[in-house]
């Protein structure tokens, strides 16, 4: 049977598929901050709820190493999208 | 910049609870929620809850939330609640946390204690075309219907047999939605039995031991493939097609965190609790003594502990910034450890125990 789980969307923010996470794991950038930088995933509208631990059992599966030795990378803000705009116009700027 | 004396970041069940607890007792109180309105949950919850009278037990999701609206009501010259508002970042540096209302209104506060009520997110499992419209979440089915009395389509296969996949199978079945099965990969049903019984007698397949293959469909959902699996966890049989133009996944939460991470809370990863999750003392306290953790964002459990937890962290908010003395304080915290592990007894409760046996170190203090 053919394989079609290479062409699942694992991010939908920066539209990353399961092929392209598994290929770059192989490679050797088997940290979720390696594949982020690479491939932008968890970079996107959602910030990586969506992706994250996907892409984390995807490691823990090809390192063979539980889930709880994986790490899930650098949580920085926002966690959601805002806009530059509203930023540069904010009281903060003001004070 | 604003201040205020307690921030509970969550207005779900346990961030509700906590606002409450803190300023029935004489705090200042700021609740933020990213939602347009509060109640987490309990809002889309049309079932009758467990447990005992003080949980509410035999009263709907919805009306425990309007319970909780009333509380919020008779305290509300001390609670300042902001809805439609996201708590985006954590600045350990400085305890400062930045927020966005709607899409419009950045600002920042620094509040003095800080009581993390996020909650959690759905997970979802990969499997091809499950990015076609008419693949749901469970959560998404619930506000859907339950909120905006919108059915989610005509016929369902729902994927996970825990309570919200037994329930909201019921729910649509209910509001004439028609369900394809219910498919679970353990060989029994995650949920309790009533919830599942329910279900049978209106006539709703359950797989056990099956997952889903894929999702079939070009531009929407059409169809779904499943599959039994083995004792040993390989596909075993042959593949089943179900016709159906939702598929609903219900297959677990886990608990919504970043903002522990960004303080520098510390972390740790526990499958019981399904997730990563902050490291508490016996008082849910994290490892940043002005941070205190409470619901699900503390461990995947249930809306009456979550609720019990935020009474917790509302009360030591409040203890921690002078508003009662020792004696009170102890009356009313031994009572609620005492409603917690009630709540935690029994079989059912053996899996939670464990992981916040796991997640607990006892005390900071050394």
């Amino acid at each position: 049977m053919e394989d079609k789980s290479k062409d699942i969307i694992v991010c939908r923010c920066e539209e990353v598929t399961m092929g392209e996470v598994r290929e770059w794991i192989a490679k050797g950038y088997d940290t979720f901050d390696e594949l982020k930088r690479l491939l932008r995933v968890g970079m996107g509208p959602c910030q990586g709820r969506g992706c994250r631990e996907i892409i984390m059992r995807e490691i823990a599966r090809a390192k063979g190493i539980p889930m709880a030795a994986v790490d899930p990378g650098i949580f920085r803000p926002p966690v959601k999208p805002v806009k530059l705009g509203v930023l540069a116009s904010c009281e903060y700027t003001k004070e | 910049m604003r201040s205020t004396e307690v921030m509970v970041i969550g207005g779900g069940p346990a961030g509700l609870s906590a606002a409450v607890e803190a300023a029935s007792l004489g705090c200042q109180v700021m609740v933020v929620d990213s939602d347009l309105k509060l109640g987490g949950q309990l809002i889309k919850q049309t079932h009758k809850f467990f447990g005992s009278k003080e949980e509410h037990a035999g009263t709907r999701g919805f009306e425990i939330a309007d319970i909780l609206f009333r509380e919020l009501d008779e305290n509300k010259e001390r609670i300042q609640v902001l809805s439609n508002t996201t708590a985006v970042g954590y600045y350990k540096e400085d305890g400062v946390v930045s927020c966005v209302t709607g899409e419009d209104e950045y600002f920042r506060v620094k509040p003095q204690r800080v009581i993390m009520a996020t909650g959690a997110q759905e997970k979802m499992i990969p499997f091809p075309n499950n990015d076609l419209p008419g693949v749901y979440g469970a959560g998404a089915v619930q506000t859907l219907m339950n909120v905006y009395g919108v059915m989610p389509g005509k016929r369902v296969l729902m994927v996970g047999a825990g309570n919200i996949g037994l329930i909201v199978s019921y729910q649509m079945k209910q509001a004439g939605v028609d369900i394809a099965g219910i498919v679970e990969f353990m060989p029994h049903v995650g949920g309790y039995w009533v919830h599942a019984a329910k279900d049978r007698r209106l006539g709703i397949p359950i797989y056990l031991r099956h997952t889903i293959l894929e999702a079939l469909g070009d531009r929407f959902v059409t169809g779904a493939v499943i599959q039994e699996v083995g004792a040993k966890g390989g596909l075993v049989g042959e593949p089943k097609k179900i016709d159906c133009d939702v598929i609903c996944m219900a297959v677990g939460l886990t608990p919504t965190c970043e903002l522990l991470w960004q303080a520098g809370c510390e972390m740790t990863f526990v499958p019981e609790l399904c997730g990563y999750v902050a490291k508490r003392d016996n008082q849910m306290r994290t490892s940043i003594p002005t941070i205190w953790v409470a619901g699900d964002a503390a461990g995947i459990e249930e809306a009456s502990s979550a609720m019990v937890e935020g009474r917790v962290a509302g009360l030591n908010a409040a203890r921690s910034t002078g508003h009662l003395t020792d004696t009170e304080f102890d009356a009313r915290s031994s009572l609620y450890w005492k409603r917690l592990s009630d709540l935690r007894a029994g079989p059912v409760g053996e899996k939670i125990r464990y992981g916040i046996s796991q997640a607990c170190c006892g005390s900071w203090e050394v």
